[in-house]
């Protein structure tokens, strides 16, 4: 240490109003910024994709919680449906009669199709409302009917009742024509001025002139486009086209071996397009017919669009105008009971006996090493522990709520054990060692004192684990809770059930349009149960909250 | 019946509460200081003896009585039916039966079948009765035995809080009873697959076509069940995940922990942390309904095909769900590093950028790391955005616009609607679920063994 | 307590030359005036105004809670970092007001350095350790100049024979005294002209305190040092000023001989015969 002053001055002086020092400090200050920076892009990506998330879950969701609806007249004739067995009438004859009346005229062979505006359950629904009222038979009823999937979507406006008849490659061949002029109105028609060179060895003069004209006519487009091996680029022709080459051929038969301008009328969609408008085709899913109709029905006031009530007191239906989470959120709540019921009492239990009366050793370790792990074990492995152990051994029926609350028990376990232990280290000794001093025993403070002051946190945790066993799919998917359920009148713990999320994994396999839109509103019915539950156990939290 | 039983077990172990307590008050004639315990002990004691035995013996009950009634009706039956029929064709012929006892014919069942059906249905009903008249004849020999030792010098709060304690340990048992399980449900099906496949294809072969169906026999035709390209799907998807949640959960705990306004963090963690609460199925439906598409538009636009199950849309997806996790172990682990690092390094002039990237971020290194091994975790083991949204077919790419599947995805899509244990088909699920387990469990125990190595340096 | 007349705040500027008094002959380093310190809604320090002198130390004492530590934290604005934190008054170094708006706390910082109370070197290398005030100002190019100056401030700090051969092991591997060492040699490393050291040895044995005592004082050579101290036999040791600070005051500073044997202040009287603190 006595050296160190002969050392002096460790670093070399810097001279902080120097040019090259000023830039220095920007430049470290520019890397704080851009820190800074990159800190908020990623919130802001995070925050946004949630917002993308919700938002694409919502607009696709929204449609599903109303309902296009016909309000139908229906005359109960008593000559189909007999009053001592209104079970088994022929209802479909008064459906499609009720239609007749509304929409008259309709020709006999487009019955089956006006029909098809309709729910295929309709005729189930008038029986299911005869059926509860008998009196009704031989008078006339209005039931609000569902309309078939597209119709609704239709009447939404979720799909178009007309779609482009082009799509955006086709439109771009056509402009790449255009602006090289080769599109002129000839004879009252908009055509394409093509060159085209009479091979000799396609056609011959005749006369008649013969050979594939066709050919000619569209070996001649492709030769302006060429590289576009797509089958469709000769649509872009009218389809008398060809004709043009033959009428030409006839009038100058010299220009056989020739390169010769021929005007080639085009087709009517490009024809549309041409004249600078967009054209458009009817929807596939539609006839001109049935739109028809479905106007009738619209102008005489008989379409509603209500509230769904139907999604959430329907169970599922092969109809998603049909479908409902009935049995889903029946299935949801008899899994939850089961799994509360069982990992309420026995994860508290464990808790208290880890917690406050199990010796410090390995055996206990173990269990706090096992639930700890039980806790990041994923959940399809749970799945696999409910097939083989529940199912394969001890024979419990497949799809039962009884097994998936089991399951979902095992795996909301951890979570309850983990936060009661908490909620019991969160009350301080001194609560303990007073209650002991006045000679309580163990267990006395534990049910008199601890466990009281605790139940607000053990609460909100049990509350957080039901919520997470709320959203579990996989192990339910591998016991099959996932069946299909169109009604929920006997459901049951030991009965074939499903699930909400179950259901959602269902409807989102199926093609319909209509389930997509039904999957996202299912979705947003189960995130509003989670949204229930979490501030639930948040105000559980707040009320009871306690600074000791 | 089974409500009805454990109903009036319910209700008897409370009439025994109250008896117990009576009768404990009248053994002293109300002088309740002569006793050595207050008479609801007591009353606990009597209700324990009745209420749990019984209930404990249904249990049971319930757990052996399917597989015991299948036993009998397959001995029932007449000799020779069962001969040479696999547990497939058994299982078939047992369900047959229970659903003809429960009313459902489709096909006109054959003689035996109904006989078995008609005995099936008499038998379940005498073991419900007998089930009833078991346990309630336990419950009162509980009842009987309880009652008698109840006296005045009878320790019945020692005695009521001793089968609590029972009661508490068995509960916490459960948890190991649970890992046990699963690991012997994983090994045996599991080995039993190894039978049938030898391990060495399994966990090196190329080529992984389990749909196509091996009958016994045929099982020779080999390389269909080389789970290597299930296995680097599962990577390759994991891997696209923390490629999207590492940067993004790391640069917003930075932001969250050290820039953000306290008022701000306040907001934005939960934010982040609704995302972990998102079930995901839920997930799963966002990247079919919205990622999947929306990629495949760019793709064409920019002349790239991509598929719409692409390994790239799954894991993507799948990287949005596991951003809170990274994000609020990284949070913890930064807010961990005590506040004199932070003034040791701005005393020294640091600007708050080098503070974090010199300092902060080399001191909380290992709870960052213990987080992403967390994440990589539940990557690996996430089921459902897969499911949903990667693919079937195992090909072995590595290439994020093509479609590749995953351990999760195999097990599921072998497994649903299939229960019949006894073709490789299904038992592969197991094989690939204990693989599964095994590395997600390493995985955690290292991660928390870093994590908590690395809290006892600052503690 | 007995009668006492309303507070003073001892009288700014630099004290009058005395004869045959070492302060006589130091140039003044730091100046505070008037400083008002809050955090939130509380005020912490009411108008403390106090001079502290180049190459010599100036010791803080003063009862826990008292502001000492808080004063010292003012004069390199490490109170910035505090949300909440509102500072008035005027501090200048070498005659510049710090708290300008002109004025970089990071280059104020590297011109003030800060020992702190308890030793926290990084989880780097100890060579990294020592470098990182350099490596982050930029004061040197090559391998060869860091490793000058990392081997002149541990020198410096009475280190470098303990640990040269070591300089690659983690700096968090040594003992509490070398670790405070450690900081010492950081803090030097990139030359400051104040090092300010918050109660830094009251972490460490009766040795290694002897040591950095020993230290402080050749280090005082060349620089201005502040610091504050719950021992006032180390104030009295190391010291050749001494201010005492009460209820977030500054009650009395003088020369250090003074404040010991014959304060004018009452309280300060107590303070050092222990009869409070």
């Amino acid at each position: 240490m006595s050296n160190a002053q002969a050392i002096g001055p460790t670093a070399p002086n810097l001279d902080w109003s120097s040019d090259q020092a000023q830039r220095r400090v920007r430049r470290r200050y520019a890397a704080d910024r851009r820190l800074q920076a990159y800190g908020i892009i990623a919130i802001a990506l995070a925050v946004g994709l949630l917002g993308v998330l919700i938002a694409s879950l919502i607009s696709t969701g929204f449609p599903a919680f109303i309902q296009t609806k016909v309000e139908l007249p229906i005359y109960i004739d008593p000559a189909q449906v007999d009053p001592q067995d209104p079970g088994s009438g022929k209802y479909r004859a008064l459906v499609r009669e009720a239609v007749d009346k509304v929409v008259p005229g309709i020709p006999e062979e487009q019955k089956r199709s006006i029909g098809k505006i309709l729910t295929s359950d309709a005729a189930y629904i008038v029986r299911d409302y005869v059926v509860d009222h008998p009196d009704v038979i031989g008078k006339t009823i209005t039931l609000p009917i569902a309309v078939s999937d597209p119709f609704d979507q239709l009447h939404k406006g979720v799909i178009p009742k007309e779609m482009d008849a082009l799509n955006w490659t086709q439109v771009g061949w056509f402009e790449r024509l255009d602006n090289r002029g080769l599109v002129v109105e000839h004879d009252g028609r908009m055509s394409l001025k093509l060159d085209v060179y009479v091979n000799p060895e396609i056609v011959e003069a005749g006369p008649p002139p013969s050979g594939n004209f066709a050919v000619l006519a569209q070996s001649s487009l492709k030769a302006y486009l060429p590289r576009i091996n797509d089958t469709s680029l000769v649509d872009m022709l009218a389809a008398e086209a060809p004709e043009v080459i033959g009428a030409r051929i006839a009038a100058e038969p010299d220009i056989i071996g020739k390169t010769v301008q021929m005007y080639f009328p085009l087709s009517p969609h490009y024809a549309v397009l041409a004249k600078g408008e967009t054209p458009k085709v009817l929807n596939p899913r539609f006839s001109q017919d049935q739109l028809a109709a479905l106007d009738i029905l619209d102008g005489k006031g008989l379409v509603r669009t209500p509230f769904n009530w139907e999604l959430f007191f329907n169970a599922d239906s092969r109809f998603p105008e049909r479908a409902g989470l009935a049995g889903a959120i029946t299935g949801s709540f008899y899994a939850l009971l089961v799994c509360f019921l069982l990992s309420f009492p026995i994860g508290i239990a464990a808790a208290v006996y880890l917690e406050e009366f199990a010796p410090k050793n390995r055996f206990t370790d173990l269990i706090e090493v096992n639930i700890n792990n039980l806790a990041a074990v994923p959940s399809v492995v749970f799945g696999l522990l409910g097939l083989a152990v529940f199912l394969g051994f001890f024979g419990l029926p497949r799809s039962a709520p009884l097994v998936g609350g089991m399951v979902l028990s095992l795996m909301t376990l951890p979570t309850i054990i983990i936060t009661t232990r908490a909620a019991l280290k969160a009350v301080p000794p001194s609560i303990r060692e007073a209650a002991l001093g006045v000679g309580a025993s163990k267990h006395q403070v534990m049910i008199h004192h601890v466990l009281p002051l605790a139940l607000p946190g053990i609460l909100t945790g049990t509350i957080i684990g039901m919520a997470q066993a709320l959203g579990e799919t996989a192990p339910l998917l591998l016991i099959g809770m996932n069946a299909f359920i169109p009604s929920i009148e006997n459901m049951g713990l030991l009965e074939p059930a499903t699930s909400l999320p179950t259901q959602i994994f269902s409807w989102a396999d199926s093609p319909e349009r209509g389930f997509v839109s039904r999957t996202s509103a299912a979705i947003l019915v189960l995130l509003g149960f989670l949204v229930i539950m979490n501030i639930v156990a948040i105000t559980l939290r707040q009320m009871f909250q306690r600074k000791w | 019946m089974l409500g009805y039983v454990l109903l009036l077990i319910t209700v008897l172990a409370v009439a025994s509460y109250f008896f117990g307590r009576k009768r404990a008050a009248a053994v002293v004639g109300g002088r309740q200081q002569e006793l050595h315990s207050r008479p609801s002990y007591h009353g606990a004691y009597v209700a324990a003896w009745v209420g749990l035995p019984s209930a404990f013996l249904v249990l049971i009950w319930l757990l052996l009585q399917g597989p015991v009634i299948d036993n009998l009706l397959l001995w029932s039956l007449p000799p020779g039916t069962v001969d040479g029929l696999t547990s497939g064709q058994i299982s078939l012929l047992l369900s047959e039966i229970k659903s003809v006892a429960a009313g459902n014919v489709f096909s006109e069942p054959s003689l035996a079948v109904q006989d078995a059906a008609a005995r099936y249905h008499s038998w379940q009903i005498i073991a419900r009765w007998a089930m009833a008249a078991v346990a309630l004849s336990i419950a009162l020999l509980g009842l009987f035995f309880a009652s008698r030792r109840i006296s005045p010098e009878f320790r019945a709060r020692h005695g009521a809080e001793h089968i609590l304690s029972g009661l508490m340990i068995a509960c916490s048992l459960i948890a190991i009873l649970t890992t046990l399980g699963i690991v012997l449900s994983l090994l045996i099906e599991a080995l039993r697959f190894f039978d049938r496949i030898p391990a060495l294809e399994f966990f090196f072969g190329l080529n992984w076509e389990p749909q196509i169906p091996i009958r016994e026999g045929q099982v020779t035709g080999g390389g269909a069940f080389g789970a290597i390209p299930v296995f680097t799907g599962t990577l390759l998807i994991a891997l696209i995940a923390m490629a999207v949640a590492t940067p993004i959960g790391l640069y917003s705990a930075i932001y969250l922990t050290e820039y953000a306004h306290p008022k701000v963090r306040a907001v934005i963690k939960p934010v982040l942390e609704l995302l972990a609460g998102i079930p995901t199925v839920v997930y799963g439906f966002f990247a079919v309904l919205t990622v999947a598409p929306a990629m495949r538009q760019f793709g064409d636009m920019i002349g790239v095909p991509i598929a719409p199950n692409s390994a790239l849309a799954a894991g993507g997806v799948m990287g949005i769900m596991i951003i809170p996790f990274i994000s609020s172990l990284s949070d913890d682990a930064i807010a961990a590093v005590p506040r004199a690092m932070r003034d040791g390094s701005y005393a020294m002039g640091a600007t708050k950028g080098e503070t974090i990237t010199k300092v902060l971020l080399p001191a909380a290194l290992p709870g960052i790391m213990g987080g992403i091994l967390l994440a990589v975790s539940r990557a690996i083991g996430e089921t459902m955005i897969v499911v949903m949204a990667a693919g079937i077919i195992a090909s072995l790419t590595a290439n994020p616009l093509e479609p590749v599947t995953t351990v999760t995805v195999q097990i599921v899509t072998l497994l649903i609607g299939d229960t019949e244990f006894d073709n490789p088909k299904t038992l592969a699920a197991f094989a690939l679920g204990l693989v599964l387990f095994l590395v997600t469990l390493a995985l955690n125990v290292l991660a928390l063994h870093i994590v908590r190595k690395y809290r006892e340096q600052y503690e | 307590m007995e009668a006492q007349p309303a507070v003073r705040v001892q009288a700014p500027a630099v004290p009058e030359p005395r004869e045959g008094q070492s302060v006589a002959r130091l140039e003044l380093k730091m100046a505070a005036r008037d400083v008002n310190l809050w955090y939130g809604e509380k005020q912490a320090l009411f108008g403390v105004s106090l001079d502290m002198f180049d190459s010599s130390v100036t010791a803080l004492i003063g009862p826990s809670g008292c502001g000492k530590s808080t004063f010292l934290r003012c004069l390199d604005r490490m109170n910035d970092v505090i949300d909440g934190c509102r500072v008035e008054g005027d501090i200048r170094l070498d005659g510049e007001d710090i708290y300008a708006p002109r004025v970089d706390p990071v280059q104020l910082r590297a011109r003030v350095g800060m020992v702190f109370q308890k030793p926290n070197p990084f989880p780097k290398s100890i060579f990294e350790n020592v470098a990182y005030g350099p490596r982050i100002h930029g004061l040197c190019k090559t391998k060869a100049e860091y490793a000058d100056v990392v081997e002149k401030s541990l020198t410096r700090a009475g280190l470098w024979d303990e640990v040269k051969d070591r300089l690659d092991e983690s700096g968090t591997g040594l003992s509490g005294g070398q670790q405070q060492r450690l900081c010492i040699a950081r803090a030097i490393s990139v030359n400051p002209e104040v090092l300010l050291m918050d109660e830094p040895c009251s972490a460490l044995d009766p040795i290694a305190t002897a040591k950095i005592e020993t230290l402080m004082d050749e280090l005082k050579k060349n620089l201005c040092i502040v610091i504050v101290t719950h021992s006032m036999q180390q104030a009295a040791r190391v010291s050749q000023r001494t201010a005492f600070f009460h209820l977030g005051k500054l009650v009395e500073v003088d020369e250090t001989s003074k404040i010991f044997t014959n304060p004018t202040d009452q309280r300060t009287q107590d303070y050092v015969t222990g009869r409070f603190g």
